[in-house]
C-alpha cells in the first residue's frame, strides 16, 4: 500500500537554528536548508525556511515538525494559567515533589511549582491503593471548585486524584461535571495520560500537559493555516518526544508528549540511518553548542524510558525517546583553578556572548575557541563575523587565562583544554552506556550536531569504540528524524500484583485494550501507513525492590512462566545476577502502537552530481596534534567521490559542520553518503 | 617525578571516573532499595601508606566524605600490628565495627587490597546501607538502646572473600544474626562486583599512564587540592567565631544535648574545636570520631562544593578530637543515631559560626533531621508481619539570594522520600495528608523553607510506632537577624486521644490499634536577615499562596 509519501518536509525548530530537509518523493532529490529560529513565533522561521528551499507547497504531500513550542513554554514558566482539583489533603503534592535538592552539595535551591498553591484546590474524595473507595466523591464540591477556578481566570484544568490508576472513575466523573461548565476542551486527568502510580510524577506531567495544551494548540493552528494559505492541501504532523509522530489536529490532547521531541527526533535519525548502513547499535552523540546529547540505540531500536526529567524536579513520565544530557558542548569554558588545575565547564559561554570566535564580545576560552586555535575550524570564518576577531586574539586570550599559569603557551594550552574535555565527555558517555547495561566498545559512535563530527575520533579512541558513523548532514539530523518518523502511540498501565499470584488474563485484557485504543487512533490520522506494528513489554521487579527492569515480550498473551523466564534472562543480562528464591512481581503492562510509513531513500542526500571522481583537497592548513603542526589536507565533502578512502589526518568540512580526522585514523564512504572514521585504521 | 598540570588533569578525572563507574555498579546491582534507590552508598580509592582518601565517587551518600579512609588506615594498622589476617590478592575484608573508624552498625565497609606487581598500590573500599543488621529492632535505628550490642552485629575487620571466593563459614554467621537475611546476598554481591568494577577500571589507567607517574600524580594532587582549601578558607577573615547548636535528647535521658563550636581561622588553616559540647549519653545519640570528622567535611562541601574529596582538601581543616564529649565515643556506646542525626547538628554547628563570615556561601540552618518514623505490625490481611519507614524533608535555611527551598532532603542525605501511592500498596495504612507545613519557615529576610505535614492511619491489625527524628525541642537557627525555624512535632492519636511523646522527636514502640494515627509536622529552616528587611511583593505573595 502506498502512504502518499510524495514531497516530505520535515521541519525542526532549534533553541537557535530552525533546519528544514526537503525530499522529493519522485527523485529522491533531497533540498536542506537553514535559518535562524524565530522564537517570538517559531512559525516565522519555518516560513522562511520553506522559502529557503525553493519548496512549492502545493508539491508537498506530508510536512513533519519538531517543535520547542512547549519545551521553552517549560522551561521558562510561560504557562496558560492552569487549575488543579484534587484529594483533599494533597493539594500540595506538586510542590512538595520527592524531598530533594538541585545537588547533592550546596543547600540551596529553588523550585516553581507548574500550577501555584492559590489555584491548587482540594475536594472530598478518596480510592485506596487496590481502587476501592474510601470517601464517595463531594460531586458539588467539583462544581465549585471548577467555577473558583474559571473565576480566578484559568484556562486548562487538571484533574488528579490519589490512585486513580487503579480505579478512574472519580476522575472521569469529575472531568464530566467541569466540562459541563468549563469553558473550552482543556480538561486533562492525569490518569488518562499515564496511568502509573506515583502521585507527583503523575501529577507534574498531568499538570505540564494542561498548562502547554492551550499554546501548542495555537501555535500548530496557525502554522497550519499559514501553510494552507501557501497552498499546502496535507496534515501538518507534530514530532512527539517518543519518536513518532501525530496528526496537528490530535497533538494537543497529549500535549506534554511534544516536550524533548527535538532530541528525540535526532536519535530516530541515526538509528534509521544505522539501519541502512547496516551500523544497528550505536552511542548517538550529539555535540552542540551549549550541550551534549547521547542515546544507546540497540538493535537499530531507539530506547524508550517513561522516567525522563526535563529539569530539576521537573519528571514528565510519559514515554520518551530515553537521551541523556552529558555537559560540554562547544561553548563550555576553560579555566584555571585555585589548584593550578585544568578545568572544562560546566559553565558555558552560551549563545551570547558565545565563544571568543563568534566575535560577539565573549572573552573566555571555550572548547570552540581551542578548535579554532589548532587550525580545526576554519580560521577564515573568523572573517565573517562581526567583531574583527583574530587567531591572535583568541591566542592571546588563551596565553594570559590558560597558557601563563600552567606554565605553558596558548596552543599547548588549547591542545589541553581538548584533551580534558575528550577525557570527561567520554567518561559521561561510558556513564551513561553502563548505567544502561552495555559496554560502549559493542557499538559505533554516531557523531551528529554542529560540533560532534569534530571529537568524534578523539572520543571513539578514549572509549575503546571502533568506528564512527557520520552522516551526510550532520546539522540538520533533527529534520531528517521528522521526515523519516513513523506513527507512533504509547500506552502504561499500572498492574502491580505478584507473579505468582496475578491472573494473567487481567494483563492479556490490558494488552488487547492498550493495542486496540492505539490502532483506532491509527486510524483517525490523514495518512496511511503500509503497517501496523504493536510492542509489548512489562516493567517487572523482584519483591522488595524498588526500581524496575524492562521486559519485552514477543506477543500480549504471555503466560506466568514466560514471564518468569523472560525476566530472570533479562536481569541476568544486565546485572549478572540470579535470584531464584526471590519472588518477581509486574509492576507495568506498556504497549506501543507503530503505523510504518513507506521507506525514504537517503541516497540523495549529498548531491551526486556535485561529487569529483578523486578527492583532491581544496587547500592545506596547519593542524596541530600532540604539539606539532601538520600539513593537512582540507576537503569539500560535498565533492568527495562515493567510496572515498583517506587516511588521517584530515579535515573535511561541509555547510553544517566540519570533520576532523587524526593521525592513525582512515575514513571510508559508504551509503547514503556516510562517513566511517575506523579508529587506528590508517592504511 | 614532576608531571605537567595538563596530565594532572587528566589523571584527577580519570581516577574520579573509577569511583563514578564503582558507584554506579553498586547501585545497579544491588537489591535493596536503600542502595539501589536511595543511594546510601559510596566508593572510593585509599592510599597504601595510611588509607588517605585519594578519589570518591561524586554519587556518594555525602555522609560518607572522608569516613572511610578512618576504616581503611585502622585495617592498614591492625594488619600491620598482626591482630588482622594479612591479605592476598582478591581477598575482601568487611567490617562494620564504628570504633574502627566507622558510622553506625547498618554502614558495612568492604576493602580490597588492590595490587600491581605483587605490591599492594592502593586499597578499594565501599560502604553500603544494609537495611538491617540484627539488635534489638529492625533496621537498627533504636531510640533506646544503651548499649552497642543492642544494635547489632558488630564485626571486626576479617575477611569475607578470599582469593575472590565467599567465606561461607562466616557469611554464614552473618546471616544467622540479620533479619530478612536471603535477600542480602544479592548486595553483597553487588558490593564486592563494584570493587572489581574500580580493580578493572584503575589498572587501565594505571597501563595507560605508568605506575609511578600516577603515583606521582597522586601525592600531587593530595598537595594541590591542599591548596586549594586554603584559597577558599582565605575567603573567611582571620579571627575566632563559634556556635552552639542542640540535639532534643539522647532518647533515653531526656536531656538536651549541646554541640559547642569553636572556630579558629588563621592564615590558610581552619581549626574545629568541639571540646565544650556535652560528654557521652546514654542513648544512641553518641558519634563516633570518623562520624565527626566527616560531618564537618561535608559541612565544609555545602559551602565549598566546587572543592574535590580528596584527603588533601581535608588538610587545612584541623579538627580537634573532642576527648571525652558525646562526639567521640567510645565501647560500648550506642551510636546509630551518629549518622542520621547528630552529623546533621554537627554541619548546623559549622554552617551557625561560619554564616557572618561568609555570608554570600552559607544559608540559615536546614531541617536538620532524617525524620525517622518506623512502623512495625502485622498485617490481618496478607498475613505478614510488616515493617514500614517513613523518613521525611523539612524547610532548607533562607539565603543572600532566596527563601529557603520547602522539603528538601536531610543534609547528609540525597535520597527521594517513596511516594504516598506506594506507601499505601505496601502496608496497611492510609495517608490523610501530605502537605506544606504552613508558617513553618522562620521569618527573615529570606525566609526558611517550608516542612511537611502528615497524617497517616493504620487501616488493620496491631502495630507499634517508632520515631527519631530531632529538633522538637529547638528549631533550626536562623541566621544574621532571622527567626527559627517551626520546630519538629509529632502526635500519636489513639482512639481519640493525643499523646505527645515524652522526649518529642523520639520514642521507642508507641503500640497502635486499627484507626489509630499519627501526625508529624517537620521542620521549617531558619530565617535569613531581619524579616523587616522582607520585600513586600514577598510578604504579599506569601500571604496569597498561604504559606504564613
Amino acid at each position: 500500500m502506498s502512504t502518499n509519501r510524495g514531497g516530505i518536509i520535515g521541519v525542526d525548530v532549534g533553541g537557535t537554528f530552525t533546519d528544514l530537509v526537503v525530499i522529493d518523493g519522485k527523485t529522491g532529490h533531497i533540498r536542506i536548508a537553514k535559518t535562524p529560529t524565530t522564537l517570538e513565533n517559531q512559525a516565522f522561521g519555518v516560513l522562511t525556511a520553506i522559502d529557503d528551499a525553493q519548496v512549492k507547497l502545493p508539491d508537498i504531500n506530508l510536512i513533519v515538525h519538531g517543535t520547542t513550542t512547549t519545551t521553552n513554554a517549560v522551561l521558562e514558566r510561560k504557562l496558560s494559567r492552569t487549575g488543579l482539583i484534587t484529594t483533599g489533603g494533597f493539594r500540595d503534592v506538586l510542590e512538595l515533589g520527592r524531598r530533594t535538592r538541585p545537588q547533592a552539595y550546596g543547600m540551596t535551591g529553588q523550585f516553581v511549582p507548574i500550577i501555584p498553591r492559590d489555584l491548587r484546590l482540594e475536594v472530598p474524595e478518596r480510592m485506596d491503593a487496590s481502587g476501592k473507595v474510601v470517601t464517595t466523591l463531594d460531586e458539588q464540591a467539583v462544581r465549585d471548585a471548577a467555577q473558583t477556578l474559571i473565576d480566578a481566570g484559568c484556562e486548562a484544568l487538571v484533574i488528579h486524584f490519589l490512585h486513580a490508576y487503579a480505579n478512574s472513575a472519580h476522575e472521569q466523573r469529575a472531568a464530566e461535571i467541569a466540562a459541563e461548565i468549563w469553558p473550552n476542551k482543556y480538561i486533562t486527568t492525569a490518569h488518562s495520560l499515564l496511568s502509573e502510580t506515583r502521585e507527583f510524577e503523575r501529577g507534574v506531567t498531568a499538570a505540564v500537559n494542561a498548562s502547554v495544551q492551550p499554546l501548542l494548540e495555537r501555535y500548530v493552528t496557525r502554522l497550519s493555516d499559514e501553510l494552507a494559505a501557501q497552498g499546502y492541501a496535507g496534515d501538518v504532523l507534530v514530532m512527539n518526544g517518543n519518536g513518532g509522530m501525530i496528526s496537528s489536529k490530535l497533538v494537543a490532547k497529549e500535549a506534554a508528549k511534544t516536550v524533548m521531541s527535538g532530541p528525540a527526533s535526532g536519535v530516530m535519525a541515526a538509528a534509521y540511518t544505522g539501519r541502512r548502513a547496516c551500523e544497528p547499535n550505536l552511542l548517538s552523540y550529539d555535540m552542540g553548542g551549549t550541550s551534549t546529547d547521547v542515546a544507546l540505540i540497540l538493535n537499530g531500536t531507539p530506547p524508550v524510558s517513561n522516567e525522563i526529567e526535563v529539569e530539576y524536579a521537573m519528571p514528565i513520565h510519559v514515554p520518551m525517546v530515553d537521551v541523556r544530557t552529558v555537559g560540554a558542548g562547544g561553548g563550555s569554558i576553560a579555566r584555571v583553578n585555585p589548584a593550578g588545575l585544568l578545568e572544562v565547564g560546566p559553565h558555558s559561554a552560551g549563545a551570547d556572548p558565545g565563544p571568543i570566535c563568534y566575535g560577539r564580545g565573549g572573552t573566555d576560552p571555550t572548547i570552540s575557541d581551542a578548535n579554532m586555535l589548532l587550525g580545526r575550524l576554519n580560521p577564515e570564518k573568523l572573517n565573517s563575523v562581526t567583531g574583527g576577531i583574530s587567531t591572535d586574539d583568541i591566542a592571546s586570550i588563551f596565553q594570559t587565562k590558560l597558557g601563563t599559569p600552567l606554565g605553558v603557551d596558548a596552543r599547548a594550552a588549547a591542545e589541553a583544554v581538548i584533551r580534558l574535555a575528550n577525557a570527561k565527555m567520554s567518561g559521561a558517555i561510558r556513564m551513561v552506556s553502563l548505567s544502561l547495561g552495555a559496554d560502549p566498545r559493542d557499538f559505533a559512535l554516531f557523531a551528529f550536531g554542529g560540533a560532534g563530527p569534530l571529537h568524534a575520533a578523539a572520543l571513539a579512541r578514549e572509549l575503546g569504540v571502533p568506528r564512527v558513523l557520520i552522516p551526510a548532514r550532520p546539522g540538520i539530523t533533527n529534520a531528517l528524524g521528522c521526515a523519516i518518523a513513523d506513527l507512533r502511540h504509547d500506552f502504561v498501565q499500572t498492574i502491580n500484583q505478584s507473579l505468582d499470584t496475578v491472573d494473567v488474563q487481567v494483563l492479556h485484557n490490558v494488552f488487547a485494550a492498550q493495542s486496540s485504543a492505539g490502532q483506532s487512533a491509527l486510524k483517525r490520522e490523514a495518512i496511511k501507513v503500509c503497517e501496523v506494528q504493536t510492542e509489548f513489554s512489562v516493567d517487572m521487579q523482584f519483591l522488595g525492590q524498588s526500581h524496575v527492569i524492562r521486559v519485552h515480550l514477543n506477543h500480549g498473551t504471555p503466560t506466568a512462566t514466560e514471564l518468569r523466564k523472560n525476566f530472570e534472562s533479562v536481569y541476568w543480562k544486565r546485572f549478572k545476577v540470579d535470584l531464584p528464591q526471590i519472588r518477581a512481581r509486574i509492576v507495568n503492562a506498556n504497549c506501543s502502537v507503530i503505523g510504518v510509513c513507506d521507506p525514504i531513500d537517503l541516497s540523495q542526500l549529498i548531491d551526486p552530481a556535485g561529487r569529483h571522481d578523486t578527492a583532491m583537497p581544496v587547500t592545506t592548513r596547519d593542524v596541530y596534534f600532540d604539539g606539532a603542526a601538520f600539513k593537512t589536507p582540507v576537503y569539500w565533502r560535498d565533492h568527495l567521490p562515493q567510496n572515498v578512502q583517506l587516511n588521517g589526518p584530515a579535515v573535511i568540512e561541509q555547510l553544517d559542520c566540519t570533520i576532523l580526522i587524526p593521525l592513525g585514523d582512515h575514513v571510508t564512504g559508504g551509503v547514503d553518503g556516510n562517513l566511517t572514521i575506523h579508529i587506528g585504521g590508517a592504511k | 617525578m614532576s608531571i605537567d598540570p595538563i596530565t594532572l588533569s587528566v589523571i584527577q578525572a580519570g581516577l574520579q571516573q573509577v569511583c563514578d563507574e564503582m558507584d554506579l555498579s553498586f547501585s545497579r546491582a544491588a537489591f535493596s532499595p536503600v542502595i539501589a534507590e536511595a543511594n546510601d552508598r559510596s566508593d572510593g580509592i585509599y592510599a597504601a601508606e595510611d588509607g588517605a582518601l585519594i578519589a570518591q565517587g561524586t554519587g556518594g551518600l555525602p555522609v560518607f566524605v572522608g569516613t572511610m579512609q578512618y576504616s581503611t588506615r585502622k585495617l592498614i594498622e591492625m594488619i600491620a600490628a598482626g591482630t588482622v589476617a594479612k591479605p592476598k590478592p582478591d581477598d575482601i575484608y568487611i567490617v562494620n565495627d564504628p570504633y574502627l573508624g566507622g558510622t553506625h552498625l547498618m554502614d558495612v565497609r568492604f576493602a580490597r587490597p588492590f595490587y600491581r606487581k605483587g605490591e599492594i598500590y592502593c586499597w578499594l573500599s565501599n560502604t553500603g546501607h544494609w537495611p538491617d543488621t540484627g539488635g534489638a529492632v529492625p533496621g537498627g535505628f533504636s531510640a533506646s538502646a544503651t548499649s552497642v550490642e543492642q544494635e547489632g552485629l558488630r564485626l571486626p575487620p576479617v575477611r569475607l572473600f578470599k582469593k575472590g571466593v565467599l567465606d561461607q563459614e562466616i557469611y554464614s554467621i552473618i546471616c544467622s544474626n540479620i533479619r530478612v537475611a536471603d535477600q542480602r546476598i544479592g548486595d553483597v554481591k553487588a558490593q564486592a562486583a563494584a570493587l572489581m568494577v574500580g580493580e578493572d577500571r584503575l589498572n587501565a589507567l594505571l597501563d595507560r599512564y605508568g605506575d609511578d607517574v600516577v603515583k606521582a600524580a597522586i601525592a600531587e594532587l593530595r598537595v594541590r587540592s591542599d591548596t586549594q582549601m586554603q584559597a577558599f578558607i582565605e575567603e573567611i577573615p582571620d579571627g575566632n567565631y563559634s556556635s552552639t547548636a542542640w540535639i532534643d535528647s539522647d532518647g533515653v535521658v531526656n536531656e538536651p544535648l549541646k554541640i559547642h563550636l569553636k572556630i579558629k581561622k588563621t592564615r590558610g588553616h581552619l581549626q574545629f574545636d568541639f571540646s565544650e559540647s556535652s560528654p557521652p549519653c546514654m542513648g544512641p545519640m553518641n558519634s563516633v570520631l570518623a562520624t565527626t570528622l566527616s560531618s564537618v567535611y561535608l559541612a565544609m562541601r555545602h559551602i565549598f562544593p566546587e572543592v574535590p574529596i580528596s584527603a588533601g582538601a581535608f588538610t587545612p581543616l584541623e579538627i580537634l578530637q573532642p576527648k571525652g564529649t558525646f562526639l567521640d565515643a567510645e565501647y560500648p556506646r550506642p551510636v546509630s543515631g551518629c549518622a542520621a542525626e547528630v552529623s546533621q547538628r554537627i554541619a548546623e554547628a559549622v554552617f551557625a559560626a561560619l554564616v557572618e563570615a561568609l555570608p554570600h556561601r552559607v544559608t540559615a540552618a536546614p531541617a536538620g533531621t532524617s525524620g525517622n518514623f518506623a512502623l512495625g505490625g502485622f498485617d490481618p490481611e496478607t498475613g505478614r508481619d510488616f515493617v514500614m519507614y517513613q523518613l521525611s524533608g523539612g524547610g532548607y535555611g533562607g539565603n543572600i539570594d532566596h527563601d529557603g527551598l520547602s522539603n528538601g532532603c536531610s543534609t547528609i542525605g540525597i535520597s527521594k522520600a517513596p511516594p504516598v501511592e506506594i506507601m499505601e500498596q505496601n502496608f496497611p495504612v492510609l495517608y490523610h495528608r501530605y502537605a506544606l507545613r504552613e508558617g513553618s519557615g522562620g521569618a527573615g529576610q529570606h525566609r526558611g523553607g517550608l516542612g511537611l505535614d502528615y497524617e497517616v492511619e493504620l487501616r488493620r491489625g496491631n502495630a507499634r510506632a517508632s520515631f527519631v527524628m530531632d529538633h522538637g525541642r529547638f528549631g533550626p537557627q536562623g541566621a544574621l537577624g532571622g527567626a527559627d525555624g517551626a520546630v519538629n512535632e509529632v502526635e500519636v492519636w489513639r482512639e481519640g486521644v493525643k499523646y505527645i511523646p515524652e522526649h518529642l522527636s523520639k520514642e521507642q514502640d508507641i503500640p497502635l490499634q486499627a484507626g489509630d494515627r499519627v501526625r508529624v509536622k517537620t521542620p521549617g529552616g531558619g530565617g535569613y536577615g531581619p524579616a523587616l528587611e522582607r520585600d513586600l511583593d514577598l510578604i504579599k505573595e506569601d500571604k496569597r499562596l498561604g504559606r504564613n
